[in-house]
């Protein structure tokens, strides 16, 4: 645990680096240091070697502020990697740089995945990746002022370095924001900027590649533009999109149309602060965004113990979630077909009577805030167990078998979807593709399954997979997945026990242990995972959140490229994205 | 319909079966209120109890509400749910301006209002009435639908009060045009380039 890395020759090297004992540094919290130089050695022979061939996380640090990382350099990035083979545990490794000129190699050649990550990487923290192929900025513009993630870069509204500000707690007087600010408004600019010698940078976005069989058409290729105000897109976001034709030959996607500074907030908030936060990353399973984070801290707290009772509930609420979830991406991902409203108005009833549930334990329909470190907020009523008894037993099967007779074997759903959006079992990997998108492609890889957490492995339920690769496997998969939460839920509702929903409360301010750590649930749209650096202050360090939508979306110009422009919708669909979660 | 209808205008007695009168602003507000076309246009979580309002359980078809339009050019009321951000706010006003007269906007929740509880972020619009004006707010993170359907009411009541001779898009001088923010190092409001250039202008002559 100590700051400094150890030399080499003091620690005991892993199995897997003995062929190359220059290549680590050292070890720190569980993350092994790696040399810059070696970092692709070192990751292909774990993906090639050791099976690790599924590239989780991908975060940057900044240590500036770090009490215990003065005496190294300045910026780190973090790497994950998991075996959906093997299962288990991941291997973590970091390469750092230094403050001049941030350079590190880039993992895309290896792991396409790393495209976004790296981007959002070198947007937030200005860390440049030698080898990406498009190494621009992803959530902010480009030509936008600094790097914001960075520690000492300060917002408009900055007060003070973390949160409870004086100024609100406990008798603060709290000053409006816009009256500290030089233009009233939340605005950064450089010193002495003059907007009449300013010059919007260009940007050129890479839509017309060529492939066989485009040759015959002999037609102009034009670009266009989707979003980021679409009603396909399922938010804010923007698909550039090239054509010739109606064929796609090229798709690159805008995001950051609702980047709305998660981590950085995050980051200046309490342990406790952040539950409420983890809400509206995914705002339609704001449950399991709860689950994962309350597990994540809980990780790095020595002594928490939840309560049975909590236990089971936590995996209701999160199998409730799911279900709700799946039905309401096939009712979405049919009006993208042009089956405008009725399937999603079939889900959208189900959703509202899982609502009642929620805020009957809650308080709040869909931002729960329901978890808390060491259990629930609040306990459920017996009444709460019967509604919700009534609901698994008698009423989601049947909306699921409806659901299923409306659609499954319907002519017009099965030629919009089968064989388009193909994603190969490999690239699905390559791509960090996660949850019914991976599973959709033939990849068992479930982490309630695999790398259990909670009580998930005490419940009977299937792994399910589907072959098909496409939109229409998709789509199958979240209908059979939403049966097995089903399934999860009559389990955990019959044995739920009895006894307190909280164990012994944590003090307001949490003070979590110096240590870093990885935790990754299976939410509904894949793996979600956090990533949080403790100095050992009430405040986490860094606090990153590995959205499943986000990573999702590397895959999507693949599964694009040579179908219909009107197949795009489809695909994009059956990714089945949140923005709140894609920029966070 | 009745409320508005004026029984006593002078008309014969024969014709009353058959002729009503009544102001020209009662007929013209009650048919603009009954049909306020939004624009389907989500930006946030709000936007997931938007569509919770217009689905079966809440219904807006019961506000005339239910033709949500894709196009701004279709429709009359613009819906701001969920948090608005720097990067996005050029096209909100886009969409805006695309908007025919009469429009209307709703603020919906905390973010749009304010900023909500992700006001000190970087890349956040502190309420979107900093750059286009906003008829009515409705308070909440997410609003309920029910406030939502509040918000509506208090909206048609607006639309209601309102009268033909007054309103400001029929006059010549007011197109109601919102310059396009632009998007430099940080957003820049086009109303305000003058002021910022003469700040920057300052500034470099105090600096010598």
């Amino acid at each position: 645990m100590s700051a400094m890395p150890a030399a080499v020759g003091e620690m005991e090297l892993p199995r897997w680096a003995e062929d190359m004992p220059d290549a680590i540094l050292g070890v720190e919290d569980g993350v092994w240091i790696v040399k810059p130089d070696s970092l692709r050695a070192v990751v292909r022979h774990l993906k090639e070697s050791e099976g690790y061939n599924f590239l989780a996380n991908v975060a940057g640090v900044d240590n500036l502020l770090h009490p215990k990382r003065q005496d190294v350099e300045r910026f780190e990035v973090v790497y994950h990697l998991y075996s959906t083979e093997k299962g288990g545990d991941y291997i973590a490794l970091k390469a750092r740089t230094g403050e001049e000129d941030p350079v590190l190699p880039s993992l895309v050649p290896i792991f396409p995945t790393a495209d976004f990550q790296e981007r959002e990487i070198w947007d937030l923290y200005g860390i440049k990746f030698t080898g990406h192929p498009n190494l621009r900025r992803i959530l902010l513009w480009d030509g936008f002022f600094g790097h914001p993630m960075r520690k000492d870069y300060r917002e408009a509204y900055y007060e003070e370095e973390h949160k409870p500000f004086k100024s609100r707690f406990p008798e603060g007087s709290y000053v409006r924001q816009e009256d500290r600010t030089p233009w009233e408004n939340n605005l950064v600019f450089p010193d002495g900027f003059d907007p009449d010698h300013w010059n919007a940078p260009e940007i050129y976005y890479e839509v017309g590649q060529d492939f066989k069989g485009l040759e015959k058409l002999k037609t102009d290729r034009i670009v266009i533009n989707v979003g980021p105000q679409h009603p396909s897109t399922h938010g804010v976001l923007r698909m550039v999109v090239g054509l010739e034709g109606e064929t796609i030959t090229g798709l690159e996607l805008e995001l950051g149309y609702l980047h709305r500074n998660h981590e950085k907030i995050g980051e200046r908030n309490t342990y406790l602060m952040n539950i409420p936060f983890t809400d509206r990353l995914d705002y339609i399973t704001s449950m399991t965004n709860n689950f994962g984070y309350v597990l994540a801290v809980e990780k790095l707290l020595p002594k928490v113990t939840v309560p049975e009772r909590a236990e089971y509930l936590r995996v209701i609420m999160a199998e409730l979630t799911r279900a709700m979830n799946h039905l309401f991406a096939i009712g979405f991902l049919l009006n993208d077909m042009g089956a405008f409203y009725t399937p999603s108005l079939y889900a959208i009833e189900e959703r509202e009577l899982i609502l009642d549930l929620f805020e009957m334990a809650s308080g709040s329909r869909m931002m729960c805030n329901y978890m808390r470190f060491g259990g629930v907020a609040h306990d459920v009523s017996e009444e709460w167990v019967k509604l919700a008894t009534e609901l698994v037993y008698n009423r989601l099967p049947r909306a699921i078998d409806e659901m299923e007779a409306l659609l499954t074997t319907n002519e017009i759903l099965l030629a919009r979807t089968k064989n388009v959006g193909y994603l190969a079992p490999e690239d699905a990997i390559a791509y960090g593709a996660s949850g019914p998108v991976l599973r959709g492609s033939g990849v068992p890889y479930d982490i309630r399954k695999m790398d259990p957490y909670s009580i998930y492995d005490r419940f009977e339920f299937d792994l399910v997979t589907e072959e098909g690769c496409d939109v229409y496997a998709r789509y199958m998969m979240r209908i059979r997945e939403a049966r097995e939460s089903v399934r999860i839920l009559k389990q955990a509702l019959r044995d739920l026990p009895g006894g307190p929903a909280m164990g012994k409360p944590l003090p307001y301010m949490v003070k979590v242990p110096a240590n870093e750590a990885y935790t990754h649930i299976e939410a509904p749209k894949g793996e979600l995972g956090f990533y949080i650096v403790s100095d050992g202050s009430p405040n986490p360090y860094r606090y990153h959140v590995r959205a499943p939508s986000f990573v999702n979306l590397n895959s999507m110009a693949t599964m694009a490229v040579g179908h219909k422009i009107a197949d795009a919708m489809i695909i994009l669909g059956s990714i089945d994205i949140v923005l709140g979660e894609v920029d966070r | 319909m009745s409320d508005y209808i004026k029984q006593d205008a002078g008309i014969p007695q024969a014709l009353r079966r058959n002729i009503f009168t009544t102001a020209v602003d009662a007929v013209y507000n009650w048919s603009r209120s009954s049909s306020t076309w939004p624009v389907m246009f989500g930006l946030a979580c709000c936007a997931i109890e938007m569509v919770a309002t217009a689905a079966a359980r809440y219904d807006m078809s019961r506000f005339g509400m239910e033709v949500m339009r894709a196009s701004p050019r279709q429709s009359d009321l613009m819906i701001v749910a969920g948090t608005v951000t720097k990067k996005m706010l050029p096209n909100v006003v886009r969409i805006y301006n695309q908007m025919p007269e009469p429009r209307y906007v709703i603020a919906m929740g905390a973010c749009a209002t304010s900023g909500g509880p992700f006001k000190d972020g970087y890349n956040v619009v502190s309420g979107i009435d900093k750059y286009i004006p906003v008829d009515v707010y409705i308070p909440g993170c997410p609003p309920t639908p029910e406030s939502l359907q509040h918000g509506f009411m208090k909206l048609h009541q607006k639309m209601r009060g309102q009268s033909i001779k007054e309103v400001p898009w029929y006059r010549k001088d007011d197109t109601g045009e919102v310059p396009i923010p632009i998007l430099g190092p940080d957003v820049i409001d086009p109303r305000r380039i003058p002021e910022m250039s003469k700040a920057a202008r300052l500034a470099k002559e105090a600096k010598g």
